[in-house]
């Protein structure tokens, strides 16, 4: 059996490749800036499923001999003596890792703007965001520089980038990937993810990082299915006959950007025409997830962000005593958003005030997670929604935190329940990709990335006619 | 107003916080060693020092004795229990918190004994809870002039918090709590226990109220308490303290105090503490802790044998006095090596006697650790053995265990080279009988006529003429027989 295309596609994209489109797309003033540093000297290794394919690293994944900064002040320079485990086995299945990519500082944000080093630009619009927080990852797929990237999500940091850049991007279950070496956020939301330039490709990607690590407590000791394999025979007959994916109807509210509404049903069509019974389904806590995820989320990152103190690495403010060396540290070191998220947490675990949010948030976060397993329980295989409730908007368009947060409403939902889930392009508005999201059950990944494929399939082919 | 005055109508009211480090080689939540004294931050990786990316991995090992101290101290041991972080800023604080257990601790509801009442009831002080937790590392001052040292070696070193009801009622009751946890904890063989270490560490919780008053009244903690007695004087100190300043009509605030063991002083701590909020949630990087029941099962049956059961055994198998046992009990080091004595002397009777006498005397005097100290099991089993047989005198026993502190070799080996053996030969016990008769006749005349009562001063002639050597059992039955 020879191999598929997208593989030999995927092959024949070397590093000299990657290092001609990266000189042509990365630097000056309508640069990507994509990359926080780059290594030249990568090759990866002569066997192996990616055996000296360049693949590129979201700044908050621990790499060792290349800076981890997560875009921030306060990590300027940081290298880490250890690396991540997702890393590890890219690097173990032969893959160069050619750079590490621009995100918002220490994942925070959805637009990549709150990088300490620069935004990164949209290399399908350069006026506009690429989306966030992996949007260095996701551009530097959606340019062409590489075919797969990992990026990091917490509330949607890599669907999200990947709608609005026209590519694919993977949340996995909670658990799936180790979360070893990637710089916490918040440890309860926080998976690493990835991009591919296909759905086979970042398919191939999840399959490679996946599977239990003894270095994280909260890694699944599941076992990891063949995920390419499971896409192959999507390409003929009724492919889905015998699924039902689930339309849940919160995420196509009458606010709804009808455009984007429109390509949603349409890919809900040819998913009927590839045999899936799709079935309206209520995921009635749906509008709680924002206010949730924004307790729970800043209250672990007050936590997790309290060792960048510039006492044992990274930036060090002087100061006469022990408090103001503290002080000037992190409000030096730590950006608007980040300082706003640090307060927020701090606020909402706060004695007096741990009942009304924290314990709150927790309690809706297991409603929202009981409503997934309910309608996955009513035989529903696959759910489909939209990505973003928008395409990429321009640079400094979106100003007001609050509305910022609301680009996640479709995706934190998923985080919050652990759940796996992805975007992959389905159509495009004024030009702009939009991306239209799968979310299966725990440890579904398989399933899901047989339906992805099938969808991209028959997009691809009504493309061409 | 003497001590006395002041302290007249008010009831003192303590709970002791004991922090014990587990016995583990390795950290809580790493890899690293936890061994003592090693250069500054050599046993560090990325996860004690808290590097952007590590995450903590439960140390099995640790469980099992911190459930082993639990259930010695007669806790229930939850099925589950949660990690939880402690959010505060410290220097040795390498994540900016520390992981501990909170609201759904390890175990709950245990209780000691630590002593008898006047009316022969034992006073048994609650335990209201164990959990488990991560130690800080140290902050060094006095290394470099003019900055600050962090050492975090003994971070991520897993300790086991005991927190106690308020049961205690006075200085000698705490001071007897500590002791008796710090045996209990020796003996479930779940730490080393030792306060000048530091692997056992002691917070006491003091405030006072009227005699039959209900409530509880403010409290102060006192930290840096470096050994037992000082719990007991620091106690004493505070207790007047507070009954000064409510006498006077003042009011006792809620603070932490620092005890100078040097001054015998207790003062406030410099700083804050008190009023922190320390922001506990959950560790989301920790699942929650579950314990079957086959588990807490198994740790029940690898608990050695505690205090409370083996007095009672004691008393049984060696027909000690209870007084003795006791002494013995004071360490398991102590006891395992007196049985180790009795049962290889075959008399435990004298063991106890040479342990509590002349060893521990020794041990004392010479500043040794028992396991260090010359006089082994083997040997002082060996110098009883010969005195049960009659080898050795009580005095010649005596001038060989002197020589057995001062020098190498076999007990029976060094009687015999000094002279100390009792000489049980007929042969050469005749000739000095038949000595003393001839140049002792007059005695020897009405001896040997039937007076009996002169037999005890021809033993001792014989005993002189031997210089001492003569077993005077021996002697006096030959002397019996001749009279006979």
């Amino acid at each position: 059996m020879s191999d598929p295309v997208w593989l030999d596609r995927l092959r024949a994209h070397t590093v000299d490749e990657a290092w001609r489109t990266y000189d042509a797309v990365q630097a000056g003033p309508e640069g990507l800036n994509a990359f926080l540093s780059v290594d030249r000297s990568a090759r990866g290794a002569e066997t192996g499923r990616l055996a000296g394919i360049p693949v590129a690293v979201k700044d908050n994944l621990a790499t060792l001999g290349l800076p981890t900064t997560c875009a921030s002040r306060v990590l300027a320079g940081y290298v880490s003596p250890f690396e991540a485990t997702a890393v590890r086995r890219l690097r173990e299945a032969g893959a160069a890792v050619i750079g590490k990519t621009n995100m918002d500082e220490f994942a925070m944000g959805s637009s990549n703007e709150n990088s300490a080093f620069g935004p990164v630009r949209n290399p399908l619009d350069r006026e506009r965001v690429p989306g966030g927080s992996s949007g260095g990852s996701a551009a530097a797929v959606a340019s062409g520089v590489v075919r797969i990237a990992l990026g990091s999500e917490t509330g949607g940091s890599v669907r999200q980038p990947a709608a609005f850049c026209g590519i694919v991007g993977i949340k996995p279950t909670y658990g799936r990937v180790s979360r070893y070496g990637l710089v916490a956020y918040a440890s309860s939301l926080d998976n690493v993810g990835v991009f591919g330039a296909s759905v086979a490709e970042a398919a191939l990607g999840l399959e490679i990082i996946a599977g239990h690590d003894r270095f994280d407590a909260t890694s699944a000791a599941v076992a990891v299915p063949d995920l390419t394999a499971a896409m192959s025979a999507v390409n003929e007959g009724r492919p889905l006959a015998g699924l039902v994916i689930g339309r849940p109807v919160e995420y196509f509210p009458a606010t709804l950007d009808a455009r984007i509404a429109a390509h949603c049903e349409r890919a809900l069509q040819q998913l009927r025409e590839l045999g899936a019974e799709v079935r309206d389904v209520s995921l009635p806590s749906t509008d709680l997830a924002i206010p949730v995820y924004y307790i729970i989320a800043p209250a672990e990152a007050s936590s997790n962000l309290a060792r960048y103190d510039g006492v044992r690495f990274g930036v060090r403010a002087t100061a006469d005593d022990l408090g103001a060396m503290y002080e000037r540290t992190r409000s030096g070191g730590f950006g608007d958003e980040v300082t706003r998220r640090i307060l927020l947490g701090t606020y909402v675990l706060s004695a007096g005030y741990y009942d009304a949010y924290y314990r709150r948030a927790q309690a809706v976060r297991t409603l929202i997670a009981q409503e997934f397993a309910q309608v996955f329980a009513s035989g529903v295989h696959v759910l489909f929604t939209p990505t973003a409730p928008t395409t990429a908007f321009r640079l400094g368009e979106v100003s007001d935190p609050y509305e910022m947060y609301l680009s996640d409403i479709f995706t934190v939902t998923a985080n919050l329940a652990g759940v796996p889930a992805m975007s992959q392009p389905i159509g495009t508005v004024d030009g702009l990709p939009v991306g239209g999201q799968l979310m299966a059950p725990h440890f579904g990944e398989a399933t899901m990335l047989r339906v992805a494929a099938a969808l991209e399939h028959a997009q691809r082919a009504e493309r061409m006619s | 107003m003497t001590t006395e005055t002041i302290t007249h109508g008010w009831e003192l009211v303590i709970g002791l916080e004991v922090h014990c480090q587990l016995k583990t080689r390795s950290k809580i939540f790493c890899g690293c060693a936890t061994s003592f004294g090693d250069a500054p931050n050599a046993n560090t990786c990325p996860v004690c020092l808290g590097l952007p990316g590590a995450l903590p991995v439960l140390n099995a090992h640790a469980v099992e004795l911190a459930t082993r101290a639990s259930l010695a101290l007669g806790c229930t041991v939850h099925d589950t229990s949660i990690f939880a972080r402690k959010n505060y800023f410290y220097p040795d604080l390498p994540k900016g918190y520390q992981i501990s257990q909170f609201d759904r601790p390890l175990a709950t509801a245990g209780a000691i004994a630590v002593g008898v009442q006047p009316d022969g009831t034992p006073r048994v002080i609650r335990v209201h809870r164990v959990h488990m937790e991560e130690d800080a590392g140290k902050s060094v001052h006095d290394r470099f002039a003019d900055m600050s040292a962090i050492d975090l070696n003994r971070a991520g070193t897993p300790l086991v918090e005991i927190v106690s009801e308020p049961d205690i009622r006075s200085a000698a009751e705490a001071g007897a709590y500590a002791r008796r946890m710090k045996q209990m904890l020796e003996y479930a063989d779940v730490s080393d226990a030792n306060m000048e270490e530091g692997s056992l560490r002691v917070d006491v919780n003091i405030s006072i109220r009227r005699h039959g008053d209900a409530a509880l009244g403010t409290k102060t903690e006192i930290k840096n308490l470096n050994s037992f007695s000082a719990i007991e004087r620091a106690v004493e100190i505070e207790f007047v303290r507070q009954c000064r300043v409510l006498t006077e009509g003042g009011v006792v605030e809620q603070q932490t105090m620092l005890y100078d063991d040097k001054r015998n002083e207790v003062r406030p701590a410099r700083s804050k503490e008190g009023s922190h909020d320390y922001r506990y949630f959950p560790d989301p990087d920790l699942p929650p802790l579950r314990l079957s029941a086959s588990f807490v099962a198994q740790q029940a049956e690898a608990l050695p044998e505690l205090p409370p059961a083996r007095r009672s055994r004691m008393l049984v198998q060696y027909g000690l006095p209870e007084n003795d046992v006791e002494q013995l009990l004071a360490t398991r080091e102590l006891a395992d090596r007196f049985e180790a004595v009795a049962s290889a002397s075959g008399d435990a009777k004298r063991a106890a006697n040479w342990m509590l006498g002349p060893l521990l005397a020794s041990v004392n005097a010479s500043g040794l650790a028992l396991s260090a100290h010359p006089v082994s099991v083997a040997r002082l089993a060996a110098l009883i053995r010969l005195e049960v047989a009659g080898e050795v005198s009580n005095t010649a026993a005596r001038q060989l265990f002197t020589m057995l502190e001062q020098q190498d070799g076999e007990p029976l080996e060094l009687a015999r080279a000094a002279g100390l053996l009792q000489v049980r030969d007929d042969g050469a016990l005749v000739g000095w009988i038949d000595e003393v008769l001839a140049e002792n006749p007059a005695e020897a005349a009405r001896f040997l006529g039937g007076e009996q009562k002169l037999q005890g001063v021809l033993v001792g002639l014989v005993m002189k003429k031997s210089k001492g050597s003569a077993d005077p059992k021996k002697v006096n039955q030959l002397l019996a027989a001749r009279a006979g």
